[in-house]
């Protein structure tokens, strides 16, 4: 690093501490929604099992409920949720700030752009909750 | 309301300390008094050793920049009631080296700043006598960012920056930003070659603290997300149009 100046004053260089995100809540809000990631992966590979349980047949897709049945499962993907939920949640109030749109030369509030991002989570979501739904009657 | 407060403040003097260690000082409390206010009556009456900076005592000069009780603020608009009942620990922004009681190193921003060109380039100027006009649409395009003080209180709020210290920065990367949305600008090609690395913009997790204590409202996080998105469009274009369209 080039300094600009010639002389280099005697200094204390502070190190950051490995729990530097306990110190404050939005830190650790943001370590919380970094970790969120973990629990959508999750959630990714247990979709992507059922979709394997299903092509093997009645057999494999029961003992696959079975599995999903099982309390550390179940706690598992209790958890999980809350987590996709809160990543998504922090997500879509992002989005606005890394989108600028323009409209007759104002620029858009951020609820405008976050506002079309819930409203298709809540359309996919009930689009999917039917599915599910009309499946158990 | 009690008439005094206690001010915890950070000492180190570096001919003398191996590391900083807090000072106690009780100062009046008065309702019209900014923690600057405070710095300054320990100065004059208390410690005349005491060391920070500061200058226009407005939130112009971004000189006086310090950690409020943990959070980075303008010592000059924060006043001392809402710190109340105190002690109020005042410290030097984190992530520098700090020089003496409250002043830190910045030679390190300096070099980053210089590095994002935060100037207007030309390919080709127009005569002195020419003027270069702008719609007040265009000025609005960058005036946000160009509202940055250099305060730096966004280099302190970032982890990212004190844990890695060759990440560019919000400031530096907002200023950027700010030459880039100038109508009158055509640089944004030599900056994105600097600020495209990984340690430019994809440094950023998008912790967003920078916007938050910006006391200016640059949202110097939005200019970050933002430039990732023009960056990726640009590489997206340069893979399908390979020989590149200027």
């Amino acid at each position: 690093m080039i300094n600009p100046t010639e002389y280099v004053p005697k200094s204390f260089q502070p190190r950051v501490s490995t729990y530097w995100w306990l110190g404050r809540w939005a830190y650790a809000k943001f370590i919380l929604r970094e970790v969120s990631s973990l629990f959508v992966a999750w959630i990714v590979v247990v979709t992507l099992l059922q979709i394997r349980a299903l092509k093997g047949g009645p057999t494999e897709y029961a003992e696959f409920q079975a599995w999903l049945g099982n309390p550390w499962v179940v706690i598992l993907n209790i958890i999980s949720f809350f987590f996709v939920v809160f990543h998504a949640v922090t997500w879509f109030n992002l989005a606005p700030k890394a989108m600028v749109v323009r409209m007759q030369g104002k620029r858009l509030p951020g609820v405008a752009i976050a506002a079309p991002n819930y409203a298709a989570w809540l359309v996919v979501s009930s689009v999917v909750a039917w599915i599910v739904l009309r499946g158990l009657k | 309301m009690a008439n005094r407060i206690q001010l915890r403040v950070k000492r180190f003097h570096p001919e003398h300390d191996q590391e900083p260690w807090f000072e106690t000082y009780e100062v009046p409390l008065r309702k019209e008094w900014v923690v600057l206010d405070a710095l300054n009556y320990i100065k004059d009456h208390l410690d005349g050793s005491l060391t920070f900076r500061w200058s226009c005592r407005m939130g112009v000069c971004g000189s006086c920049g310090m950690e409020v009780n943990g959070v980075p603020k303008l010592t000059c608009a924060t006043f001392l009631t809402e710190c109340a009942p105190g002690p109020v620990r005042v410290e030097p922004l984190k992530n520098f080296p700090i020089l003496r009681d409250l002043v830190v190193d910045i030679s390190d921003f300096l070099v980053k700043l210089a590095k994002s060109k935060p100037w207007i380039i030309r390919k080709v100027e127009k005569p002195l006598e020419e003027e270069y006009f702008q719609t007040p649409e265009q000025v609005d395009e960058y005036k946000q960012f160009s509202m940055c003080i250099n305060c730096l209180l966004c280099y302190a709020a970032c982890p990212v920056y004190g844990l890695d210290p060759l990440f560019s920065g919000p400031a530096a990367i907002a200023l950027a930003q700010r030459y880039n949305m100038d109508s009158r600008d055509q640089g944004a090609s030599k900056r994105m070659d600097i600020l495209s690395q990984h340690d430019g913009i994809w440094g950023c997790t998008f912790v967003g603290e920078c916007t938050k204590v910006c006391p200016k409202h640059v949202d110097p996080a939005g200019a970050i997300q933002q430039y990732k998105l023009t960056s990726s469009i640009e590489w997206l274009k340069s893979l399908v149009l390979p020989r590149g369209a200027e």
